[in-house]
């Protein structure tokens, strides 16, 4: 049944637009003000919170293909990861928008003095270069070893996100919901690194 | 000898029992201002979403507190007041939970009557005094501050009290008392944020002598003419207007005269991003925000500019002379 679900065409339009709920959710917000005394501060917080969750979402399609044995969650990955992105985009826009008035020479210098702002700009360059790669033809042009290669980047993405809230959240000693992405994440990598070790034990001669 | 019937009601044992005769003469209009303000209840709902929408700066429901103006220097600001429902329900009281939201859930458990300050430490006599005694000590003045949040937002609110310097003169601290440090209250049982290991609780105030006696510093009992609500640090709490938000303790329960420098709550917690002095400084960055500019909430669109945020939060000329020739970087 949800095999099924999974493999109509439909299914990825369905997962874009549910995923771009919480977008058109926050737009809205902004124009019956709904988002509390202080909007921006809440735009930059909830975009950066729906960045981390689809990192997780994303990161969950491998170990959910294995160990369901289901190869049709792997159609998503890539949406996943463009919404992924889409998300961090929007984090940086309301960020350079709201916070810092759009003056580039502030940012620069920003991102220069505070190393939480330095650590999520690192992890949002390398998210835009693996969007950037995304379609089809990108991994004719790479050849799908080296686009694979290119695209575990995201391991290195998870750990920056993790590191960049963290940081934010020190300053108030304020780490559960911290902990609660990073127990995800950790979950996710974690069983990537005891899969291949699993797979190459099994393969031996 | 007054014997007491039932007979008419002309005899009362208590004179405050008789009607004053100006009230019973309005006795009509009274009637009609009840009954005009039975069918304002029953609008409240609609009207408070109005007030609301319309950013309306006034309260509605809490005992209100008469005050005079304060004609401290610097104590009133001309600026726009932030409306009274974005003060009341964007709160950093982590006794009540770390999102700025939960105070105004949470706070209602917070038990504010009866209320005791205890006065202890160097001063002459250690005692332990009824909030309604306190209360009584200063004439109380109504201060519009500046109110400048470590995080980078700020407010302008109305506050009411009186110079905590009155207090402090009232309890006679000893030739030794350098500092006055602040406890504030922290009940397991009506406060769930103490559940989270953030910082040790209760949460620890302090400041130097010299800054306490400074008349700006207010000892605080109301705020936009009425008694505090409870998430904003009801029933007493101080204000320290040069000062980033976190050095003015809420729900104040001791104040303590001590000789050295205290130990303060955030100070102990991240020792590198939260110094003793914590002044408003637009040149000493904080290591998660850049103090150079702070949003104003309530005020303009998401897309305007951020103002810039003044030394000693504007108070400049008021402040300045306590911190004469010390590095104000290294006291950050």
């Amino acid at each position: 049944m949800l095999r099924e679900v999974l493999r109509k065409p439909v299914a990825k339009l369905g997962l874009v637009l549910l995923a771009l709920m919480p977008f058109a959710w926050l737009c809205s917000g902004i124009f019956l003000d709904r988002l509390g005394p202080n909007p921006a501060e809440y735009l930059i917080r909830s975009t950066g919170d729906w960045t981390l969750r689809f990192l997780c979402f994303t990161l969950l399609v491998t170990p959910l293909r294995v160990i369901c044995n289901m190869p049709e969650w792997l159609r998503f990955r890539r949406n996943l990861g463009v919404l992924t992105f889409f998300y961090a985009l929007m984090h940086a826009l309301c960020y350079s928008v709201f916070d810092m008035g759009l003056e580039w020479d502030e940012i620069v210098l920003d991102i220069a003095k505070r190393p939480f702002i330095a650590v999520g700009f690192a992890g949002a360059v390398l998210l835009s270069l693996l969007a950037a790669t995304s379609f089809n033809a990108a991994i004719k042009m790479l050849g799908a070893v080296r686009w694979r290669r290119l695209h575990r980047a995201v391991y290195a993405i998870a750990v920056l996100a993790i590191l960049h809230f963290f940081w934010m959240r020190s300053g108030k000693q304020n780490f559960s919901e911290v902990f609660v992405y990073a127990g995800i994440l950790g979950a996710l990598l974690g069983w990537r690194v005891w899969h291949a070790a699993h797979t190459r034990r099994l393969s031996r001669p | 000898m007054l014997i007491r019937t039932q007979q008419d009601g002309f005899i009362h044992p208590l004179s405050s029992e008789i009607t004053q005769p100006q009230v019973y003469a309005n006795r009509r209009q009274l009637l009609r201002q009840w009954s005009a303000g039975a069918a304002a209840m029953g609008m409240a709902s609609w009207a408070q979403r109005e007030a609301f929408a319309q950013g309306g700066a006034t309260a509605v429901k809490l005992a209100s507190l008469p005050a005079a103006q304060s004609s401290v220097q610097g104590a009133m600001t001309v600026e726009k007041v932030t409306p009274y429902k974005d003060a009341t329900v964007y709160n950093n009281f982590y006794e009540f939970g770390v999102d700025k939201s939960d105070p105004a859930r949470n706070a209602h458990t917070l038990k504010t009557a009866p209320w005791t300050i205890e006065v202890e430490g160097l001063v002459k006599k250690p005692t332990r005094f009824n909030l309604e005694d306190v209360m009584k000590w200063g004439a109380m003045q109504e201060r519009i501050y500046r109110m400048r949040c470590v995080e980078g937002w700020s407010m302008v609110i109305p506050w009411i009290g009186y110079s905590l310097s009155d207090l402090i003169k009232r309890v006679e601290p000893l030739p030794n008392a350098k500092y006055v440090e602040f406890v504030t209250q922290a009940d397991p049982q009506t406060m769930p944020g103490l559940r989270g290991g953030y910082i040790d609780w209760p949460y620890l105030e302090g400041l130097r002598m010299d800054e306490a006696m400074h008349p700006l510093s207010l000892l605080t009992f109301g705020m936009y003419g009425e008694v505090l609500p409870k998430q904003n640090g009801a029933p007493v709490r101080l204000v320290v207007p040069w000062k980033y938000g976190f050095k003015s303790g809420k729900s104040i329960v001791k104040i303590r005269f001590v000789e050295k420098q205290p130990v303060v709550s955030w100070a102990k917690a991240a020792p590198q991003e939260y110094g003793f002095y914590s002044n408003v400084n637009p040149t000493v960055d904080h290591p998660r925000w850049s103090q150079a500019s702070e949003r104003r909430i309530g005020e303009g669109g998401l897309l305007d500019k951020k103002r810039k945020t003044l030394m000693f939060n504007g108070y400049e000329a008021q402040v300045a002379s306590l911190y004469a020739g010390m590095d104000l970087v290294k006291n950050f």
